[in-house]
C-alpha cells in the first residue's frame, strides 16, 4: 500500500514522492508548488470530514479526498 | 493620455486589491476584459506631475493559461502595451510567489517586485536580504506596506526610472536545466513566430510546453512546417527525462527559488504556532465548526434585517409622502397616475431594499475580508458537493440569492470553475428572495392566516430543493464530463479595513440602485402605459392593452387554477420584476394593497393561492436577473435555458400542487 496524504492524521506530516492528480488540476497544484521532495502537513480535516487542510511552501490549501488519496508520500 | 501604463499582478489575497486602491482612490473604472466574463479594473493616479494608469490583473498563482484569468494576465503582459508590471508579494508566502514572479519575467517583461505584508512575515520568523534578493533576481525589489501606503511612493519613483533605462530590462533567466539545448533548437525553428513583446525564448518554451495559444500562433505564421520538428523534439525531451516539457521546468522554476531562497531568505522554524492556527482551532472544529458556521451566517442575515428594517421604513415613508405631495401638486389625474401608480409605486418599493442590500453586501465583505469567508466554504463543501455536485464556494451566491437573486449572480464572478457557475447560476432563481416576500404575505395572510408562518417557509424549502435538484441535475447531465476539482487556499486571518469594506459594498451594492433606475423604472412605465392604452379607457380595466394581453394568455393558466385576467397580467408584470406583483393587483382592482383581502377571495381557493404563490416563486425574480445571467456568463444560450427552466419548472410544479390538490379534495 502506497501512503498518500489521505493516510496522515491531522497534525502529521510527509514527504511528497509525486502527487497523481491528472490534467490542469495536477498542473496547477505542482505549480502552486506541490513539487516532489516537498514536505506536506496535514493540518486538519473539516467537521464533516471532508474536505482537509494541507500545508505546503508555508500557505494552507483546502483538498477533497479525491485529491488527497492521489498524494503519494515517501 | 497617460504618461505611463503600469500592469499590477499577483497572487490571491496578497493584498493586490488594497495597492490598487491605495494607489488610484476612487479614480476607477471597473468593466470586463474585452469578450471576457472576467472583471478588468483600471485606474489613474499622478506621481510627480505625471499621469499613471494603472491596470489590475486578476489574481493568479501563475501564468499557464488554466482558466481565463491566466489568459486575461498573459495576454495583457504579452500583448498589451505596457510600461511595466508590478508584481506584489506576500512576504510570508515569498517561495509560492516567486513563482508567478519568474513567469512574468520569462516574458521579458520590465518588472518590478513589491514585498507586501513584510512585519507580518518577519512575525513569523521570516527575515529576508532585500538587497541581496534584488541582486540575485536583477529586478528592482521594493517594500510596501499596502494598507498602510508605506513605500509607495518609493515604488512608484523606482518603476518609473526603471522605464527610462531600458538597456537594464532584459534579464536573463536560466533555470541551468537540461532543457536548454532544447529551448535553443527550438528558438531556430520558430524565429518568425511572433507574440507581443516575448523574447523568442519565451516563444520556443511555450511551443516546447505545447502552449495551446502560442502554437495557433505559430500555425498562422511562416514557421509552421518547423512545427513537427518542435513536436519531436519534446517528444525526445519527454522521453530524456521521463516527465512531461512542462513539469520539467515547473520543477526548474522551483529549484531556482530554493536557490533564492537559501541567498536571501531565513526561514522559521516549522512547528511555530501561529495566530490563524489558533483561530481556526476554534473556527473549524471537529466538533464546534459547524455551529459557528451556522450562527455566523445566521447573525449577517439577522443583523442586515435588524440594522436595515427602520431605514427600509424611512424610505417607504418618504417615497408615501413624496406621491401625496405629488398628488397634490398634480391633482388626480393622468400626470400624477404615471408619478405614483407608475414610477414610484414600482421603483419606489424596490429602492426601500436598498439599506438591506447594502449592509448584507458590507457584512459579507468584512466576513470575506478577514478571511472567514474560505473557511466557510471548507465547512460546507461536503454537504454542497453530496446534495448539489458544486463546490462550497458557491455557498455565498446561493445565500445572497435569499437577499437578491440578482446579487447571487454577481458573485458567482468568483467561482473559477466554469461548470460549477453555470450550475449555480442555474439554481439561483429558485432561492426565495427579498423580492418574493411580499407576494407570500398577502397570499398567505388572506388564505392560509392560522398556518402563514408554515405556508412561507414550505414556500421557502420548495425553492431550496428545486434548486438543488436542478442543480444536482446539470452537474450530472450537461457537466458529466467535467470534474469540478476543489482547491482553494486557506488565506491567513488578517483584520479588514473599513475603506476596503466600504469599497466592496459600494462595488456590489451599486448595481442594485442602477437596476432600479433602468430596467424596474422601464418595466413600470411599459405597465402604466399598457394599462392606460387605448386613450380614454379606465386605468387597468379589462378593455386596456395589458387587460387584453392578459385575456389572451389567461386560459394557459386554467389547469393551475388561476385562469383569470388579472392572475394573467399580475404573472406578465412579475417576470419584469416579482416587487410588481402585488402593486399589479392593487392596481387591476383599483382598492389599493390594502383593500385586496376582501377582492382575492372571491377569485382564489386557497389551493389556487398556493399554487399561484408556488408559480411566483419558481418563475425567476425578474428581467434585471436574467440581464445579469447574459452579461455573467457571456452567453444568450445559458440565459435563454435558465429562463425556460424557470417558466417551465413554474408550470409543472404549480400543476401538480394544483391538480393533486383537487385529487386529493382540498379543492
Amino acid at each position: 500500500m502506497v501512503k498518500t496524504v489521505n493516510d496522515l492524521m491531522p497534525g502529521e506530516s510527509g514527504i511528497v514522492k509525486k502527487h497523481r492528480v491528472k490534467g490542469s488540476l495536477g498542473k496547477h497544484l505542482r505549480e502552486m508548488g506541490l513539487i516532489n521532495g516537498t514536505r506536506i502537513k496535514l493540518e486538519r480535516k473539516a467537521p464533516l470530514g471532508y474536505p482537509v487542510e494541507i500545508r505546503i511552501q508555508g500557505f494552507s490549501l483546502a483538498l477533497r479526498k479525491e485529491e488527497a488519496q492521489l498524494i503519494e508520500l515517501e | 493620455m497617460a504618461d505611463y501604463k503600469f500592469l499590477l499582478a499577483g497572487n490571491p489575497n496578497v493584498g493586490k486589491s488594497t495597492l490598487f486602491n491605495n494607489l488610484t482612490g476612487m479614480k476607477q473604472h471597473v468593466g470586463n476584459w474585452p469578450g471576457k466574463t472576467v472583471e478588468r479594473k483600471a485606474g489613474s493616479f499622478t506621481f510627480e506631475g505625471q499621469e499613471v494608469e494603472l491596470v489590475d490583473l486578476p489574481g493568479n498563482y501563475s501564468l499557464t493559461p488554466y482558466s481565463v484569468e491566466e489568459i486575461v494576465s498573459r495576454d495583457a503582459i504579452v500583448l498589451e502595451d505596457n510600461d511595466a508590471v508590478i508584481n506584489i508579494i506576500d512576504a510570508e508566502n515569498i517561495q509560492r510567489n516567486l513563482y508567478l514572479t519568474l513567469q512574468i519575467m520569462e516574458t521579458g517583461a520590465n518588472t518590478v517586485l513589491c514585498v507586501n505584508l513584510l512585519n507580518f512575515a518577519e512575525d513569523a520568523g521570516f527575515k529576508i536580504d532585500i538587497k541581496k534578493l534584488e541582486k540575485t533576481l536583477g529586478i528592482p525589489v521594493i517594500v510596501v506596506d499596502a494598507r498602510e501606503g508605506d513605500g509607495i511612493d518609493e515604488l512608484i519613483k523606482r518603476t518609473i526610472q526603471t522605464t527610462k533605462d531600458k538597456s537594464d530590462r532584459k534579464v536573463e533567466l536560466t533555470y541551468g536545466t537540461d532543457l536548454d539545448s532544447e529551448i535553443e533548437e527550438v528558438t531556430k525553428l520558430c524565429s518568425n513566430v511572433k507574440v507581443g513583446t516575448a523574447p523568442q525564448e519565451w516563444v520556443a518554451t511555450k511551443l516546447l510546453e505545447d502552449d495551446e495559444e502560442v502554437v495557433s500562433i505559430a500555425e498562422e505564421s511562416s514557421d509552421k512546417n518547423n512545427l513537427n520538428k518542435i513536436i519531436d523534439i519534446r517528444k525526445k525531451a519527454e522521453d530524456k527525462f521521463d516527465d512531461s516539457v512542462d513539469d520539467v521546468l515547473i520543477d526548474a522554476r522551483y529549484d531556482y527559488i530554493e536557490q533564492v531562497m537559501k541567498e536571501c531568505v531565513k526561514r522559521p522554524s516549522d512547528n511555530k504556532t501561529t495566530l490563524t492556527d489558533k483561530i481556526d482551532k476554534v473556527l473549524v472544529n471537529r466538533f464546534i465548526g459547524f455551529p459557528i458556521f451556522l450562527i455566523i451566517m445566521f447573525l449577517v442575515f439577522e443583523l442586515t434585517f435588524v440594522i436595515g428594517a427602520p431605514y427600509q421604513d424611512i424610505i417607504g415613508l418618504l417615497f408615501e409622502k413624496l406621491g401625496a405631495y405629488l398628488l397634490s401638486v398634480f391633482g388626480e389625474g393622468l400626470i400624477s397616475s404615471f408619478l405614483v401608480n407608475g414610477v414610484i409605486g414600482g421603483v419606489g418599493s424596490v429602492l426601500t431594499f436598498v439599506p438591506i442590500i447594502f449592509i448584507l453586501f458590507f457584512l459579507l465583505s468584512l466576513i470575506e475580508d478577514c478571511g472567514y469567508l474560505a473557511r466557510a466554504a471548507f465547512v460546507i463543501d461536503r454537504v454542497m458537493h453530496t446534495f448539489m455536485g458544486i463546490s462550497g464556494k458557491s455557498f455565498i451566491p446561493l445565500i445572497l440569492g435569499f437577499g437578491c437573486n440578482v446579487a447571487g449572480v454577481m458573485a458567482t464572478r468568483t467561482l473559477a470553475n466554469e461548470s460549477d457557475r453555470i450550475t449555480t447560476i442555474l439554481a439561483l432563481p429558485f432561492i426565495s428572495c427579498s423580492a418574493r416576500v411580499p407576494i407570500y404575505a398577502l397570499f398567505a395572510g388572506v388564505f392560509f392566516e392560522s398556518n402563514q408562518a408554515v405556508v412561507t417557509f414550505g414556500l421557502y424549502i420548495l425553492g431550496m430543493i428545486i434548486s438543488i435538484i436542478v442543480a444536482k441535475v446539470t452537474k450530472s447531465t450537461i457537466f458529466k464530463e467535467e470534474s469540478a476539482p476543489f482547491i482553494m487556499e486557506l488565506p491567513p486571518y488578517r483584520i479588514p479595513t473599513l475603506k476596503a469594506s466600504v469599497m466592496h459594498m459600494w462595488e456590489r451594492g451599486s448595481m442594485f440602485i442602477k437596476k432600479a433606475g433602468t430596467i424596474i423604472l422601464g418595466v413600470c412605465i411599459i405597465v402604466w402605459v399598457l394599462s392606460n392604452l387605448p386613450p380614454g379607457v379606465a386605468e387597468a380595466s379589462s378593455e386596456s392593452v395589458l387587460g387584453m394581453i392578459g385575456s389572451v394568455f389567461a386560459p394557459l393558466f386554467v389547469p393551475l387554477g388561476f385562469g383569470f385576467w388579472q392572475a394573467a397580467v399580475a404573472i406578465l408584470t412579475g417576470l419584469l420584476a416579482k416587487e410588481t406583483v402585488v402593486s399589479t393587483f392593487g392596481t387591476l382592482f383599483g382598492v389599493g394593497e390594502d383593500g385586496l383581502g376582501s377582492v382575492l377571495p372571491v377569485l382564489f381557493t386557497p389551493l389556487s393561492a398556493l399554487s399561484y404563490m408556488a408559480f411566483c416563486l419558481v418563475s425567476g425574480p425578474c428581467a434585471a436577473h436574467f440581464g445579469t445571467v447574459k452579461q455573467e456568463t457571456n452567453s444568450w444560450k445559458w440565459t435563454a435555458i435558465s429562463f425556460c427552466l424557470c417558466l417551465v419548472l413554474a408550470y409543472v410544479v404549480s400543476l401538480i400542487i394544483y391538480q393533486g390538490g383537487l385529487l386529493l379534495g382540498y379543492g
